[in-house]
């Protein structure tokens, strides 16, 4: 039997680690955000496909972002970020206070982790890694007990009030199937969200990255890219144009469930002293 | 791939205990359904090619059918133009068309009735044929001053830029022979202006280039546009530019999703860009940095202006002037010892026949000889007109009237120099930021000016790239269902001057070019109405058309309402009580109307008015006592329909019909073609010669289906026209005027070629180049790219092989290249005609604009725009700011209207002035579409921008006391709205005329009906219209704003009022 331990930290090639002898590639997303315009046209592509309930929350005013992020009923989410800095060589030309100003744009959606805590937390088989290297939330399987939302270190998984259950991206698994790409990927207008092979999409990102600096935009960098990163690496990565705490995302986040095999082992360690603790209690009384 | 349909030994535990899955994480846990999985779009019974309802970009749709239903709308990735993309409307189209918001049955208001009633369809379409028979007998004008008008005035039509050609064809044609001249739609309170301003400096009035091209400009200047807001999917080619290096401005009030991605973003005041173009022409004039060799062969540079002719001066004002008509007689702006007439605008509304017949001027068809100076140097050549025009449009002026520093402009200046000429090129994208202005054509004519000046038209990444907004409103302006042109932009006639046919033709086509062939286009279309009825001995029936009288235009027939003139009303998708300028006289007008007919997906603003209007709730108006019957007609979505749209590149799609409308839901071909049947059925055998044209009139189309469905088909086929062996033509080269020839629209000919539906053509963008030249088909004669004649050099080589287009070929003795020819394809480039040539024959082979009387690109255009030659810099109507660079404030010809709710704003050195101190303008976003009637109801747009807003600096907000997230009034002289206060870094005060002027920013999207509600931001513009395109003035305002909510009820009548008291408004103010 496999040990669970060498299982999750099993790096680039998940679908083995999960059991698929023959299986396609790993797929993900590679979401560009330096040529994102903030239009949606993810949020819609992706409810329309998915069916996914709207979910009108009202104006919030968070400068065009009028939802509260990802949850059951907005699997990709754009944020918006306005800031009184410059964008590498971009003249905003305001005459206020340097005149600096920039506004970013990111469509987020699940990571789909290489070490995915919401996997690991499932105690039904709701949750699965695909032979496609993605994490889906099986709806025939799910029975709404939650545990995966605390566990996810983004605060992607959500449960659907009405319904009961727990809804993500499920990276159009039914599309992917069929050789199709996924709803989001192909609305994008600017292509700003990119999809097909990890191993192509992380060599592109790379070039990209280096373009961008030798534009002038030294601030752009990857997030979710580096195989050594706390959940192993995303199946979905980001480029970014600022720290990912500014478009509220966790700067370094880990898989909530890594400390798991020293978590188990200590209670083991444990258990052992306190029944042999115990047993030298009794041992002793008898005398 | 390892998909296995579990068996009953394959339970996920055996699959655990067996397999490599021992965690089950993976393999073992996937369930039945899982492994089943399959995507509708590959389960789909077929697949339906579409086009986007939504916007002009026109992305392809394909759309998956399954069981009758259609299970999914997503991009075709096919398309040259759009590569599968979409934006949120685009995604949302399964939910719009297929979704719960839509109405399925026909809804009737009686007169003075509080509630909706059900009415069957087939009475409703009885009792609307009755009343289009009745009330067009009341309101006939037979004749005024002994020129007939055969016309009634006393119905009219709004719409619609979102319905197929073919529907807008059978809606002009169908009207017209009802005599009906009050026929509108969206593209006039849209992009008339683009029409006036491209036509007259071109020849055609459409956007010379495509989306597409962008890719190969070296800078692109986004203006009086928000491309990436409103045209997502035609972005990607301005970001396809910058990944190769181009350089990206944009110039605008507001910082917007546009702007994120821009080199340069550019704060600009609203209403300013006259100042700011002009700015810029004096820049290349002053400094010489204008592409010589193209300005001396391809624009008027060089023509000779008529000795009358005198410069606006200081005061901004040019010769022919009439101070109390409000109007200029463009006469003396003429060619000296010629007279030429526009290719579009205001090209004959008062007779140049008369002015003809006095001329002396001899030449070809009687209009003289142009006379040139090639040197430059004449005081009255253009060159030189031009450069004392714009002589005082400085860099410190443009810093003191447009609030842009002058080392900003320098920048924005120089960019343009080096990225203009042999080697590189520039495009301009516009949109209504430009056009929506008193001055609005103007706006245009100064990028055309300086596009000339720059040797950017015709070329590869060069041109004026009109972003239009509707997914059909270059159709409906081209076929078209406006008041002032026939199909293919033929004028209507006038009652002065045209009372035949040889009239009409001598007054209004030019000698030279392709317009001198207007006969040939107008008698094809005459023949396409009245089939054999019109023949040589009656004129063709030119005489059925009715006659204009001046400007009837949308705004017109508004006032015409509000003094109750007008009795009956059609809607077609459109939403004047929030897409119009001055909501409150839209409702006040359609209140006295006798009977409403709204065709749209649900209960818009424009519909319900009567029954929770602004005026129900502050109790100026009684339901009970409003007598306007109102017919809801609920209309079928593209998807259930075929037919083709037109997109902003000219680009004629066809779509597909995927699934049937149910219920009462029916498409506008159904409703026009039967509403004409009825009317046809009622004045049968008439004796009344007023029946004759619409009796006359060929309306037999075929029908199919249980509804009897007219065939899109046979109306397309009719607008491509055929020959006297009813053969199919291909191009409108082939057109006669000796009646063998039927053709509905000269412009789309060739649609139809070969008998070929050539706008269903669906090359993949894989097979062929850039322009997409083999995907669907382009007017005119499925050219891509406008003028691309200028792209080479007069000897016919390109100016360079980086931005090569078309050139000639010596050996094959013709135009050849990347794009189709815009020019004869066998005419040599060193043609020179014979002196007394007309028509194309005139045109010499290095004269790249076809269209135009003199073969050139117009720097001053001598006809055409009703305001001037040349673009000048004047505030908008209400403005606080003083005009610093000419005496004359305002547009002297601009067109206002009189009514106690139409006051304007007193003048900036006026008492009351501070009252509105604040500029405003408004915009679009993404998430929704024009007046909201595709998007407000639509869950999946709504919740993105649930409700109205308004942009704010933190600097203004710091001013009035205004929160983030709190509540704003916003006020004018016409009405109050609230909305949501967005405080932004985005918007900026500006340093303007010594001091700081602050603007605000309010996308005009709301109502208040929908899923997404809010106050319509036009409760606060005026109807203020440019002279040449009729065209309101909404991008540029002044306001007051202060925070909180605003009164409900009466009370909100009472802080209009008690506004007007404050700033001493009365029906004088400025309406001179």
């Amino acid at each position: 039997m496999a040990d669970p331990a060498s299982a999750l930290t099993r790096g680039d090639d998940a679908a083995t680690a999960s059991g698929y002898e023959e299986h396609p590639p790993r797929m993900g997303f590679f979401t560009d955000t330096s040529v994102c315009i903030g239009c949606k046209a993810c949020e819609v592509a992706c409810k329309e496909w998915n069916e996914v309930p709207d979910d009108l929350v009202g104006w919030a005013g968070s400068s065009h972002d009028n939802s509260e992020g990802l949850g059951a009923n907005r699997w990709r989410h754009v944020a918006f970020v306005e800031q009184r800095a410059p964008l590498g060589t971009q003249q905003a030309n305001f005459q206020r206070d340097g005149g600096d100003f920039r506004w970013l744009m990111e469509s987020d959606v699940c990571k789909h982790c290489t070490e995915a805590a919401c996997l690991d937390a499932c105690p039904t088989g709701a949750i699965f890694r695909t032979e496609f290297g993605t994490v889906v939330v099986q709806p025939d399987i799910c029975n709404g007990c939650g545990y995966c939302v605390p566990a996810c270190p983004y605060g992607v998984l959500d449960k659907r009030e009405e319904d009961g259950r727990i809804f993500k991206c499920t990276l159009c698994y039914d599309r992917l199937g069929e050789g199709q790409e996924p709803a989001c990927a192909k609305a994008c207008p600017t292509d700003s969200i990119m999809f097909g092979p990890l191993e192509e999409l992380r060599e592109r990102a790379g070039d990209r990255v280096q373009e961008l600096h030798e534009r002038g935009m030294g601030e752009a960098r990857l997030y979710g890219e580096d195989p050594g990163d706390g959940v192993g690496g995303a199946g979905a990565f980001f480029l970014l144009l600022d720290e990912p705490e500014v478009y509220g995302l966790p700067p370094d986040p880990v898989v909530t469930t890594r400390d798991l095999p020293e978590t188990w082992k200590a209670v083991g360690i444990a258990a052992g002293a306190l029944l042999a603790g115990a047993a030298a209690c009794f041992a002793g009384a008898r005398r | 791939m390892s998909r296995r349909v579990p068996t009953p030994g394959d339970y996920p535990l055996l699959r655990q205990l067996r397999g490599e899955d021992r965690l089950a994480r993976g393999a073992a846990a996937k369930s039945r359904r899982s492994a089943e999985l399959r995507a509708r779009t590959a389960t789909a019974d077929r697949t339906v090619k579409s086009v986007c309802p939504y916007c002009a970009v026109g992305c392809a749709q394909n759309i998956f059918v399954k069981d009758g239903r259609i299970v999914q709308i997503e991009g075709d990735p096919d398309a040259p133009h759009s590569r599968g993309r979409l934006c949120p409307k685009g995604s949302a189209t399964k939910q719009l068309t297929t979704g719960a918001s839509r109405e399925r049955r026909v809804l009737y208001r009686r007169p003075g009735g509080t509630e909706w009633e059900r009415l069957d369809l087939e009475t409703a379409m009885g009792m609307i044929a009755d009343r289009v028979v009745r009330d067009r007998r009341a309101g006939w004008e037979e004749e005024e001053d002994g020129d007939r008008l055969r016309r009634c005035m006393s119905i009219a039509a709004l719409g619609g830029a979102t319905l197929d050609n073919e529907e807008n064809y059978l809606i002009k044609k169908l009207l017209t022979a009802l005599g009906i001249i009050q026929i509108e739609n969206q593209a006039r309170v849209c992009h008339s202006s683009t029409v006036v301003g491209l036509g007259t400096s071109f020849g055609r009035g459409a956007s010379s280039t495509l989306p597409g091209d962008l890719q190969n400009s070296d800078l692109i200047v986004l203006e009086g546009s928000n491309m990436a807001e409103a045209h997502p999917v035609a972005y990607q080619w301005v970001v396809e530019a910058k990944a190769r290096g181009a350089t990206i401005v944009h110039v605008d009030p507001h910082f917007s999703r546009t702007s994120a991605m821009a080199d340069h973003f550019v704060p600009l005041r609203a209403g300013t860009d006259i100042a700011f173009l002009g700015g810029i022409i004096n820049h290349v004039l002053s400094t010489e940095s204008d592409f010589r060799e193209y300005v001396l062969a391809y624009t008027n540079a060089s023509t000779i202006v008529g000795e009358a002719f005198e410069d606006a001066g200081a005061a901004g004002l040019f010769s022919g002037y009439d101070e109390e008509e409000m109007s200029y007689d463009p006469q003396s702006w003429q060619y000296d010892g010629a007279f030429v007439g526009a290719a579009s605008g205001q090209r004959d509304q008062e007779g140049n026949v008369d002015r003809l017949q006095k001329s002396d001027l001899g030449g070809p068809g009687g209009r003289g000889e142009i006379k040139r100076d090639e040197t430059l140097q004449h005081r009255r050549c253009v060159w030189q007109i031009m450069k004392r025009h714009y002589a005082a449009y400085t860099p410190a002026m443009v810093e003191q009237v447009c609030g842009v520093p002058q080392d900003v402009f320098a920048e924005v200046c120089r960019l343009f120099v080096e990225n203009s000429g042999r080697e590189r090129t520039t495009a301009f994208v516009h949109g209504v930021g430009w056009t929506q202005h008193t001055i609005g054509s103007q706006y245009i004519r100064a990028a055309s000016i300086l596009q000339l000046l720059l040797g950017n038209m015709g070329r590869p990444g060069g041109g004026v790239m009109a972003m239009r907004g509707h997914a059909s409103i270059q159709g409906s302006s081209d076929i078209p269902t406006l008041f002032d042109t026939l199909p293919g932009y033929i004028p209507m006639p006038h009652a002065h001057g045209h009372d035949d046919l040889d009239d009409f033709v001598s007054a209004d086509a030019p000698a030279r070019g392709f317009w001198a062939n207007m006969r040939d286009y107008v008698v094809s279309l005459l023949k396409a109405y009245w089939g054999e009825t019109a023949t040589a001995d009656n004129d063709y029936c030119f005489g059925y058309l009715p006659r204009l009288t001046g400007s009837h235009s949308t705004y017109d027939t508004t006032m015409a309402m509000v003094e109750g003139k007008v009795k009956g009303f059609f809607l077609f998708g459109q939403n004047p009580a929030v897409g119009s300028a001055n909501t409150r006289m839209q409702r006040l007008g359609m209140s006295k109307l006798d009977w409403l007919v709204v065709r749209d997906f649900s209960l818009i603003e424009s519909a319900t008015w009567w029954q929770d209007g602004p005026e129900i709730e502050s109790g100026e108006m009684r339901t009970e006592d409003i007598d306007t019957e109102v017919f809801f007609l609920p209309a079928a979505a593209h998807t259930e329909k075929e037919g083709t749209f037109t997109n902003t590149q000219r680009m004629l799609q066809w779509h597909h019909k995927a699934v049937d409308p149910v219920e009462d839901q029916r498409s506008d071909l159904w409703f026009t073609f039967h509403l004409g049947r009825m009317i046809r059925e009622r004045l049968a055998g008439s004796e009344d010669e007023r029946d004759r044209p619409i009796l006359d009139l060929t309306w037999d189309y075929p029908t199919e289906g249980r509804h009897d469905e007219p065939l899109a088909d046979a109306v397309l086929a009719e607008i491509n026209g055929w020959n006297a062996d009813g053969e199919f033509l291909s191009a409108y080269t082939e057109l006669k005027a000796d009646g063998s020839t039927s053709c509905g629209c000269w412009i789309y000919c060739g649609c139809y070629a070969d008998g070929v539906n050539q706008t269903a053509r669906r090359t993949p963008a894989a097979e062929q180049n850039w322009t997409g030249g083999e995907w669907a088909w382009a007017w005119p004669a499925n050219r891509r790219i406008l003028y691309n004649r200028a792209s080479a050099d007069p000897s016919g080589k390109p100016w360079s092989e980086r931005k090569a287009l078309v050139w000639w070929d010596e050996e094959k003795g013709e135009w050849v290249g990347h794009d189709t020819p815009d020019f004869e394809p066998a005419k040599r480039p060193d043609y020179v005609p014979d002196k007394d040539a007309v028509g194309p024959a005139a045109i010499r082979g290095d004269e790249p604009f076809i269209m135009q009387a003199d073969g050139r690109g117009w720097l001053f255009a001598p006809a055409g725009v009703a305001d001037g030659p040349l673009p000048t810099h004047y505030e908008p109507q209400d403005s606080p700011v003083r005009n610093r660079l000419h005496e004359h404030q305002r547009d002297p010809a601009r067109e206002l209207y009189e009514h106690e709710w139409n006051r304007y704003h007193p003048g900036p050195d006026e008492p009351g002035a501070e009252v509105f101190p604040i500029v405003a303008t408004t915009y679009r976003l993404t998430e929704h579409f024009t007046a909201g009637g595709m998007s407000r109801w639509t869950p999946y747009l709504a919740e993105l921008q649930p409700e109205f807003f308004v942009e704010v600096s933190p600097e203004l907000a710091a001013e009035r006391g205004l929160e983030h997230a709190g509540w704003a009034t916003i006020v004018s002289a016409r009405g109050a709205v609230e909305a949501r206060v967005m405080v932004t870094d985005r918007m900026t005060p500006l340093r303007v005329d010594g001091r700081t002027v602050h603007q605000v920013g309010m996308p005009y999207h709301w109502g208040p009906n929908g899923l997404a509600r809010g106050d319509s931001m036009n409760e606060l513009s005026s109807m203020a219209l440019d002279p040449s395109s009729h065209i309101q003035e909404v991008k540029a305002l002044s306001v007051d704003v202060v925070a909180g909510r605003r009164p409900r009820g009466a009370a909100r009548t009472e802080l209009v009022a008690e506004y007007r008291r404050r700033a001493g408004i009365t029906a004088a103010t400025r309406v001179r």
